[in-house]
């Protein structure tokens, strides 16, 4: 597998008035060829941050990379310029974001606004950024794209909005894709329908996908290698198989739990009559427990997680577990996700 | 539709509710279109059963919770609640009526008033209907209420902002029962919460109904949750109920051609199961000018000409059975025309 990027223990804070929050406080992760990374937390985890990290967008101040790498073609990214940084953003590394309704201009027609990445990253001429623009929205399933491209954000509905950000950010042949939460404004059957055009293209194209999602099925669905963040931190990574099957964090035993099993499961586990919640909030930034950040919400926790923060430690190769309860082997903590 | 059942009791029956918004254009501001919300919706709601009701967005489910309540005014048809028309009501009974029906919003964040402290906010549905004489009766009802969702009582003097999304949705709960109503409308009450915290307010929704004996209609768009607390499921396309039944039998017998390319489209938690997905094409025609015949023949993948001409009335199927479905050719199992 060719590596892409490498995120090595990546710091990024926000220096508000009440003093620093450590939204994203060292975390590391890598992108391979042709695969899906899925980041998975919930609000407030760093997720949304760690994107914006890679792509240079934090907006400063407040924010800023406080310390850590970014290492894409063998160039730190942080270390660029804003005028280096500007070609490859867009072109060599893009990102779709959450909202279709608000990140399109609603001023200018979607031909327009493809057009513009086109003609900056590209030596085309205005004729030929066309072509390529309805070429890209042919891609991504619009129909008709030679009209659509006149078309203006409010004519489209939202699963179309969200094909035309991804026509967006695939025009120039992007090595990366960064998809932050790309579908969680959508409905399921349009959620169906982008998801499969993700997979799609990564077949067709071979970028590597960074996908950003608090949905477990779909970070099921689509991520060869999942990331799991709590609290600015990542507390176990893994392939998407072995998170699945053998969820060693109990925060990631947590999420599973937490979510219905439909009575006729097609993967055989078993319908609960009652929900299995973490219990608790997610804790305060600013104030954070000493030792293991999850230790207040976790149904497991000993005097030895409170007072040092445990080490992300690699229980068997390429699973990364931040507990110090976790052991290798099968449900060390009784994994309570049952199964037929 | 749906008979009366001998061993239940009907609390709400609503028949052939309509809802149209009309548009209005030209110099003159005549109706020139109207949006069809709701057209011709029939059903009953059982004392302590759960309604669900899901569908995409703008198919019209809240519109129809609304209307129910009377908080938009339908255009025709009845709300029959314990055998009286609420439609028909002067304003001044239908307030009384508001103490036995709540209604629970979708975001805690904007339907609670930031100048108001909880206590106001719980306090204010107490005094709108003289439930508390004296003001110690009103402080106790007000840590009763607290109690029963989970809060502490110090919480009584704090502002919203103070509180996580999952507490603000227990605040609003809570002024929910403060009237003690027989029936809710919850209006996707989970959609805004992390996975985590939404089984915490699921379960809690559970133990209140069982508790106090409330009636839901809970609305929704997550099929897992629905079919989680749901004792019957009616699944709305395009302001049409096209299947309607138990949720076991909904969701391991669906038969309309709708019906399972949603269930389809859930993200299944498990990497390992592929699934032959039914990816519906386009999108949800507009309620302004819905298609003649069946709503959903354009997007389906098994239509036929009669489908085109008239829409199917909601029938029976599955003998022995409460399942209805509202197409020529429901039937289990795979769709025989299944689109790529």
């Amino acid at each position: 597998m060719e590596k892409i990027l490498e995120v090595q223990n990546l710091q990024t804070s926000f220096f508000t008035e009440s003093g620093e929050v450590r939204a994203v406080d060292g975390i590391s992760f890598d992108l391979y060829k042709g695969k899906t990374v899925g980041i998975v937390g919930e609000s407030g985890c760093g997720k949304s941050v760690t994107s914006l990290s890679i792509m240079r967008l934090i907006p400063s101040p407040p924010g800023k990379i406080v310390g850590g790498k970014i290492l894409y073609a063998g160039k730190n990214l942080l270390d660029l310029s804003i005028g280096q940084m500007r070609k490859i953003r867009g072109n060599e590394i893009s990102m779709i974001f959450q909202e279709p309704m608000t990140s399109l201009n609603p001023v200018f027609t979607i031909g327009n606004q493809l057009m513009e990445a086109i003609l900056l990253h590209q030596d085309l001429s205005k004729s030929g950024a066309r072509d390529k623009a309805v070429e890209m929205l042919k891609l991504v399933g619009i129909p008709s794209p030679e009209k659509r491209i006149q078309d203006y954000p409010h004519q489209l509905s939202g699963g179309m909005r969200q094909r035309v950000m991804i026509a967006m950010a695939l025009s120039c042949n992007p090595q990366i894709l960064v998809a932050d939460e790309p579908t969680t404004a959508l409905d399921v059957t349009i959620q169906a329908q982008i998801l499969e055009l993700l997979r799609e293209l990564q077949e067709k194209v071979g970028m590597a996908i960074m996908l950003i999602t608090h949905d477990l099925g779909v970070v099921a669905e689509t991520a060869h290698e999942v990331v799991v963040m709590y609290a600015g931190k990542v507390v176990e990574r893994a392939t998407a198989e072995e998170i699945f099957k053998n969820p060693k964090h109990p925060y990631t035993q947590g999420l599973l739990n937490s979510i219905p099993v439909l009575s006729k499961d097609p993967t055989g586990k078993i319908k609960k009559t009652r929900l299995e919640p973490i219990p608790g909030i997610v804790p305060n930034l600013f104030d954070l427990p000493k030792g293991c950040r999850f230790q207040e919400r976790c149904k497991y926790v000993e005097d030895r997680c409170r007072g040092v923060e445990p080490e992300l430690r690699e229980l068997v190769p390429g699973h990364w577990v931040r507990c110090v309860k976790a052991e290798a082997g099968d449900s060390a903590m009784a994994v309570t996700v049952s199964r037929g | 539709m749906a008979e009366v059942n001998n061993q239940k009791e009907v609390l709400i029956s609503v028949r052939n509710l309509v809802k149209r918004f009309p548009i209005k254009g030209g110099i003159l501001g005549r109706e020139v279109a109207s949006v069809k919300a709701v057209s011709d919706v029939s059903f009953n709601i059982f004392r302590g059963e759960t309604l669900g009701l899901v569908g995409e967005s703008g198919c019209g489910k809240s519109t129809l919770g609304r209307c129910i309540l009377r908080l938009i005014e339908p255009t025709s048809g009845e709300v029959v609640y314990k055998g009286k028309d609420i439609l028909k009501l002067p304003a001044s009974d239908m307030r009384k009526l508001r103490r036995s029906m709540q209604i629970i919003f979708q975001d805690p964040f904007a339907s609670l008033n930031p100048r108001m402290t909880i206590e106001d906010i719980l306090g204010e549905p107490l005094d709108i209907h003289e439930l508390a004489p004296t003001k110690a009766d009103r402080r106790k009802r007000i840590n009763h209420l607290l109690d029963l969702v989970g809060l502490r009582k110090e919480s009584v003097s704090r502002y919203p902002h103070e509180f996580s999304g999952g507490q603000r949705q227990r605040i609003c709960i809570a002024r929910a029962l403060a009237v003690e109503p027989e029936f809710i409308v919850c209006d996707e009450p989970v959609s805004a919460l992390d996975v985590s915290i939404q089984a915490q307010i699921v379960n809690l929704l559970q133990d209140l109904q069982s508790e106090l004996k409330l009636t839901y209609l809970f609305i929704a768009h997550d099929l897992k949750v629905v079919e989680h607390i749901s004792t019957r499921v009616a699944v709305m396309y395009l302001g049409k109920v096209v299947e309607y039944a138990e949720a076991d039998e909904l969701y391991s017998h669906p038969t309309h051609p709708y019906t399972k390319a949603l269930l389809s489209a859930i993200p299944i938690p498990d990497p390992n199961y592929r699934k032959d997905r039914i990816i519906l094409q386009g999108d949800v025609p507009s309620p302004i000018s819905p298609p003649r015949g069946c709503y959903f023949h354009p997007r389906c993948p098994i239509a036929q000409e009669n489908c085109k001409q008239e829409f199917p009335p909601l029938i029976g199927v599955r003998p022995g059975h409460q399942h209805e479905s509202a197409c020529y050719y429901a039937k289990e199992g795979p769709l025989v025309r299944t689109v790529k």
